[in-house]
């Protein structure tokens, strides 16, 4: 199964699609980072502007590279994605598509196990990818920004972690995004099986991603009990958790996490609906005509 | 030699279209065996469900003496094949193609080996080209190395000189012939081009509209003196009628017949015979002729 992995990694890095992806969030995140460089502290009197009088921080002190990374996730984590069902959506209609899943299926390997190794190659490529993300958003922030209180703006008030609190909060919400991309990653897989070329699986993909997120976002109370709970684009935003805090006379509890029960909610969810495209790509592969 | 592929009543449907009906046939160890049709007539099908691409309907595949389904990684351990186009991965060289292949199929094998696989089709030149950079004939020739490379046992080449020129076709042939006389392989080979399999063939099993219309060793096939004999009659309803009233309506060949002639299977020396009881049950026979090309035999049988 470990050479298998292998190969199926091998094939991934090989191909320079694969690469599209690393140079888009690159290219995203630098120029996130210029803007914010050259003009930062005019967008963060905007964004405090609305709680005027409530805080008197100094938009020098918020603009950190813990702030800059935040803003990033908060801006990319809905178009990574796309990103990930690129691969994801490719592994086995790709391989239909250039004609080697005939030749892959006919060798000494379980169906289920040659599609155990395809979706764990898929999740391999999806954390490197989120790994990437991190480097270059909260590493390269850190180099250029420098590090401070982290301020998370929520509605009208702001979450405020000291220096010292913020690194763990990170790392934890990268480990509960790859959580959330896998999700994607399984889905897009999903689809995957059941076509013979990658463009319907990723644009399949894309268009549940976005009109899922629509409904997400929507601020109607029906849908608020209704579809909202049960979409998983709902629960991907759980690693914002991390972020809103607990406080105690105005003053943030270190180390603290408002709601931890949501976000461990959230995680199993994202994992219940992995686990449930994977087993319907698995039973419909074992059992599918190859004839591409 | 035992049997290396035995099928027995093989059955697959498409929707309303039977690719593959009632089909049996048996492959005996080191032979070369030519699975023959025209296109669409079910060969590919058949290929992919020995390759357990396609599940049968109905019917059971012993390879190697064991169930294909029960024994599957076992067998498929044993077995090389290209199916159709030699589709491989276009933005990786021939030998990481190879190199893929080979660890799919459950070996190590050394670099030094791949190279010699390489050598052997004549790709070795060009073992760090992508295989984007291929022709036609270069994909051919490394999808037989790669079906080749865990050293199988049974070698199932689908329509294997498909694309090739008059070289590479002569080339294919050559591959065949030593991998059967040196190595002491079993190829299953499937064709629509009858000539090919004239040269290459120890036997053959033709099929029509996915149904078996004839089977067995090549010479015997190729004999006109156990072939085939072509009636042509004045009124062939009746005479068939009349035939069927003899011991001679047991040769009469009606499945996958669709010539538009009478054919009956029986010896060139019976023809004689076969006149005379035609003129006693008052046939009026217009032509009575022995088939004695393959080729002919092929296309009467499949209609075309």
């Amino acid at each position: 199964m470990l050479q298998l992995l292998q190969i199926e990694i091998y094939k991934i890095f090989k191909r320079p699609r694969t690469y599209i992806a690393f140079a888009v969030i690159g290219a995203i995140i630098f120029l996130i980072q210029i803007g914010l460089k050259f003009g930062g502290k005019e967008y963060v009197s905007m964004l405090m502007g609305a709680m005027n009088g409530i805080f008197e921080v100094p938009p020098g002190d918020i603009l950190n590279g813990y702030f800059i990374c935040f803003f990033i996730l908060n801006l990319l984590l809905l178009h990574v994605p796309i990103l990930v069902a690129l691969i994801a959506g490719d592994m086995i209609s790709g391989e239909a598509n250039m004609g080697t899943l005939r030749l892959l299926v006919s060798k000494p390997v379980s169906r289920t196990n040659l599609l155990l190794v395809k979706f764990a190659a898929s999740v391999f490529y999806t954390l490197v990818l989120l790994l990437w993300v991190a480097i270059l958003s909260l590493l390269v922030s850190i180099l250029i920004f420098g590090t401070n209180s982290l301020y998370v703006p929520k509605e009208l008030e702001a979450n405020i972690m000291s220096e010292s609190d913020v690194l763990w909060r990170y790392f934890a919400a990268f480990g509960f995004s790859a959580i959330g991309l896998i999700t994607v990653a399984a889905m897009a897989f999903m689809f995957s099986v059941f076509a013979d070329n990658s463009i319907g699986p990723i644009v399949a993909t894309v268009c549940v991603i976005i009109v899922f997120t629509i409904l997400t976002q929507m601020q109607i109370p029906f849908y608020d009990e209704t579809i909202k709970p049960y979409l998983f684009t709902t629960h991907m935003l759980g690693w914002k958790g991390f972020f809103y805090v607990k406080g105690v006379d105005g003053e943030t509890v270190k180390g603290s996490i408002n709601n931890f029960s949501a976000i461990v909610k959230s995680a199993l969810i994202l994992l219940a609906y992995s686990a449930a495209f994977l087993f319907i790509a698995i039973w419909y592969f074992r059992k599918k005509n190859i004839l591409s | 030699m035992s049997a290396v592929i035995e099928v027995k009543h093989l059955s697959k449907d498409f929707k309303e279209v039977k690719a593959v009906d009632d089909l049996s046939f048996t492959v005996e160890g080191g032979q070369v065996y030519g699975f023959l049709g025209q296109n669409g007539a079910g060969k590919s099908t058949t290929i992919r469900m020995l390759l357990t691409l396609i599940n049968p309907d109905s019917g059971e595949i012993e390879i190697f003496g064991s169930n294909l389904q029960n024994h599957r990684k076992e067998i498929l351990r044993q077995v090389g094949a290209i199916i159709e186009r030699p589709d491989l991965y276009k933005y990786l060289t021939a030998l990481e193609n190879l190199r893929i292949f080979a660890a799919m199929s459950g070996v190590k094998i050394s670099e030094r080996k791949l190279m010699d696989q390489l050598a052997m089709v004549g790709l070795v030149e060009r073992a760090h080209s992508k295989v984007k950079t291929y022709s036609q004939g270069m994909k051919q020739r490394l999808g037989i190395a790669t079906a080749l490379v865990h050293d199988p046992q049974l070698i199932i080449l689908d329509e294997p000189t498909n694309g090739l020129d008059p070289q590479g076709i002569a080339d294919v042939r050559n591959l065949v012939i030593h991998l059967s006389k040196e190595r002491k392989k079993t190829l299953f080979i499937s064709s629509h081009l009858l000539n090919e399999m004239e040269f290459i063939a120890d036997s053959m099993l033709i099929i029509n509209k996915g149904k078996k219309v004839a089977e067995g060793n090549k010479e015997a096939l190729l004999n006109p003196a156990s072939t085939e004999v072509e009636l042509i009659t004045d009124d062939k309803e009746m005479s068939v009628r009349r035939i069927k009233e003899t011991k001679w309506g047991d040769y009469l060949v009606e499945k996958g017949n669709s010539s538009g002639n009478i054919l009956l299977a029986i010896k060139k020396e019976l023809i004689p015979e076969l006149n005379r009881t035609l003129v006693e049950k008052g046939v009026n026979v217009v032509s009575l002729r022995p088939r004695h090309s393959l080729e002919d035999f092929f296309l009467s049988l499949t209609g075309h």
